[in-house]
């Protein structure tokens, strides 16, 4: 096999490695079969599109504080979308529909995983990349055409994909229904597709890569916890990706082909469609199988960078190393079993919906002891307050609060209040959306110095961190109580009902934080892109003190990672604070008067 | 791991036939007795790859290369059965427009078909590679890929062929 070959090369030659790779601009830029530079492609690419779908939050919110006011800028900005400077509704459920998916799936999967995946797994398991650097390559480049994809339909004359984030049909599966439903539905599905190739190539391979290229003596319990988080988020999108894959065909099929799988008994402008047969909750079914495991890729990558960075600046093991793996473990088995909790509503068998009740309720006890295990990681730590570090507790705050009320929701019968209202917005937004954020965040903090040799600016990372911190919180607190109170979601203007016309205020003072918060993305974009050319050099291979291999590299390690052999591994990542050494890095042999603690 | 995934997919895809089976409007049909023979072929082709297997790693390279193309022009026929088979049902008036138990009957073949294709390619390849005089790579990890991958849809397909008989 190739990587083999190219292996054994690196390890013959090692003392001249970099000089064997006549790398031109392209080849190292560009199509690129490093996973470090993969990794940089997947977080750059993921950043554009964070401040596109951040955009558009800003812009629908414009709509819903503001929903009696005209802004001549719209117009400038979005042409006939925005005639008279006044969002159109068509236009504001495209936002919205666009929003969601670019951050869910673009942002949060390939920009998360797709980064750090790419970046630590062979870093940390002390490998010179991916199982197969070729596929990885393929993988990048799938969800850059994915992403052209669904660019594209941000221009096209009838508008892009307007159907909600979960493309319900009847609605995504007639051209007719809205202008939105027409070829910006069909590009949204197209697009899906590739990246769904995408994040089956990325997951093989580091699925591959955690299983086959571990170094000598990193066994699976010496694993990083980042590693584990990883891996079982790569088997969560291999098994599940595929199952929306054959729900986006099914509705490809029944919207340029004529089939009838989602739809039945449907009238139009008082015409009847000849479809029958179908049934659209078959798609939410679907849908779903996909969409809860997504939740959960989303969310575990953020988990295990956290643990990391946790246990790294609280100078202390990770408590509880093995409940940690096996709370990862549990909640990877329950994302299969969860995901009609999401129909409750459709007039599900509520006995079916109770059981559902009762998995999804289980979710809470691995969530629990992973809660649990971070605060006594931190408990009588020596903490350093590191940019990182702050993302990380930050996550553990978020994760706490939006869990919380994934509890109320898990609840059929409480859900059939609050079910698409703005409770769900706030809690599915700070438990996934905002969390891994943070998650990433901290990763980004953590890892900037390995990535690009560079630190970020610590003035700037500490306003990002508080005013995104205050700010998460002052958007989606108030969420809460319009969504007990009835508030639904996806609607474009409220003020024609007296009930929730005592929140305009409330939408106003929301939409404004917003806008600071996103002012405060900017700032990291900005401190990211100046820190990469002009930040503080790296003088240190291991500024953290940190045990994983990554930090045994050089400070820019070339393709290969090490300049001489892998590094041994002879004990796991987590020995800080032990014998009275500060820590102890994983390629330190065990010494002969070490204790047997930890 | 990726045959994992392709499970996923056509147990998606399966199940969903089968959640609607169970609602109004299901309409039953016999499968042509072409999609018998394409049956055959296939499994035929699975015997004539695994043997192919064999001699490569004996090194026979010339009955490998026979073994190989005989796969290929089985799985050849599989599709043209396959064809023929769609041609007897759209005559009887079973389309894929039509009720959507033949929608979904469509799709199933359909995406099983894409798969031999993409199979038909692979094995294509190989069949060139075996004709490479100069070097003569007895790498056998692609061999092993082709071969697991092709058994996968062959055994694919008679889950699918079963499936579509007793369910329904």
């Amino acid at each position: 096999m190739s990587s083999e070959a190219t292996l054994q090369h690196a390890d013959v030659h090692d003392a001249h490695h970099e000089h064997h790779h006549h790398e031109t601009f392209i080849s190292k830029y560009v199509f690129s079969q490093d996973h470090k530079m993969i990794a940089k492609q997947f977080l750059v690419t993921g950043i554009i599109w964070a401040i596109i779908g951040g955009l558009f939050s800003v812009i629908f919110r414009f709509q819903l504080g503001y929903p009696e006011s005209t802004f001549p800028w719209l117009e400038d900005l979005l042409g006939h979308w925005a005639a008279g400077g006044k969002l159109k509704p068509e236009f504001y459920y495209a936002l919205v529909t666009m929003h969601g998916t670019i951050l869910v799936f673009f942002v949060l999967t390939a920009g998360l995983s797709g980064t750090f995946a790419n970046f630590l797994i062979p870093l940390q398991v002390g490998a010179r990349d991916m199982a197969s650097p070729f596929l990885n390559m393929l993988s990048y480049w799938f969800f850059f055409l994915s992403s052209i994809i669904m660019f594209t339909s941000l221009f096209v004359q009838t508008g892009p994909a307007s159907g909600g984030w979960t493309i319900y049909p009847p609605l995504s599966a007639l051209g007719d229904a809205s202008s939105g439903a027409k070829i910006g539905m069909d590009l949204w599905l197209v697009s899906m597709a590739m990246f769904i190739v995408s994040a089956l190539l990325g997951g093989l391979n580091y699925i591959t890569t955690i299983l086959n290229m571990r170094t000598k003596g990193m066994s699976m319990t010496r694993l990083p916890l980042t590693i584990w988080s990883l891996f079982f988020t790569a088997v969560l999108g291999v098994l599940s990706f595929p199952v929306l894959l054959s729900g986006a065909i099914l509705l490809l099929f029944d919207r340029n082909l004529g089939t009838s799988f989602f739809l039945s008994d449907i009238v139009i402008a008082g015409k009847i469609l000849p479809n029958e047969g179908g049934s659209a909750i078959l798609f939410q079914h679907l849908f779903w199988f996909l969409g809860h495991p997504e939740v959960y890729i989303i969310l575990l990558p953020a988990m295990g960078m956290s643990s990391e960075i946790i246990s790294v600046n609280s100078r202390k093991p990770i408590f509880g190393y093995m409940a940690m793996v096996g709370s990862v473990f549990a909640i990877a088995i329950l994302a299969f079993l969860v995901w009609a909790h999401h129909m409750f509503i459709t007039g599900l068998n509520p006995f079916l919906g109770s059981a559902f009740v009762l998995l999804t309720l289980l979710i809470a006890v691995p969530s629990a002891i992973k809660v649990f295990n971070w605060i006594t990681t931190l408990w009588r730590a020596n903490i350093r307050f590191t940019p990182a570090m702050l993302f990380a507790i930050g996550f553990v705050s978020l994760f706490i609060s939006g869990g919380l009320t994934g509890i109320f929701l898990g609840n059929s019968a409480l859900d059939l209040h609050l079910h698409d209202t703005y409770f769900v917005v706030a809690h599915f937004h700070i438990v996934m959306g905002v969390a891994s954020f943070f998650g990433m965040f901290a990763g980004v903090y953590h890892w900037f110095p390995k990535m690009f040799g560079r630190y970020l600016n610590d003035t700037m990372a500490f306003i990002h961190f508080w005013i995104t911190i205050i700010g998460a919180y002052l958007i989606f607190w108030p969420m809460h109580y319009e969504g007990l109170a009835g508030m639904p979601r996806r609607y474009y203007d409220f003020s024609g009902w007296s009930s929730f016309n005592m929140f305009s205020g409330l939408n106003e003072f929301i939409s404004l934080i917003a806008m600071i918060v996103f002012a405060a993305q900017l700032l990291f974009v900005f401190n990211f892109f100046y820190s990469m050319f002009k930040g503080r050099k790296v003088a240190d291979t291991n500024p953290w003190g940190s045990n994983t291999l990554e930090w045994t590299t050089p400070i820019n390690p070339g393709h290969g990672n090490w300049p001489g052999e892998i590094p041994e591994v002879y004990r796991g990542a987590y020995d800080y604070a032990k014998d009275g050494k500060e820590f102890i890095p994983q390629n330190v042999p065990i010494g002969d008067d070490e204790s047997k603690a930890h | 791991m990726g045959i994992g995934s392709l499970m996923m997919m056509f147990a998606g895809l399966t199940s969903a036939y089968i959640v609607k089976r169970n609602q109004a409007n299901w309409l039953t049909f016999d499968l042509p007795s072409f999609f018998w023979y394409s049956t055959a072929a296939i499994l035929l082709s699975s015997i004539t790859l695994f043997a192919a297997e064999k001699m490569f790693k004996q090194r026979q390279i010339i009955k490998y290369r026979t073994l190989i193309i005989t796969t290929l022009l089985l799985g050849v026929l599989f599709i043209f059965f396959q064809i023929l088979g769609f041609k007897v049902l759209s005559e009887n008036d079973i389309k894929l427009t039509g009720n959507v138990s033949y929608s979904f009957l469509y799709v199933i073949v359909i995406m099983h078909l894409a798969h031999v294709v993409g199979g038909l390619i692979a094995l294509m390849g190989l069949f060139a590679k075996s004709f490479s005089t100069k070097i003569m790579s007895y790498n056998i990890v692609p061999v092993e890929l082709m071969s697991t991958y092709w058994h996968f849809v062959d055994v694919l397909w008679i889950y699918l062929l079963v499936f579509l008989i007793m369910i329904r």
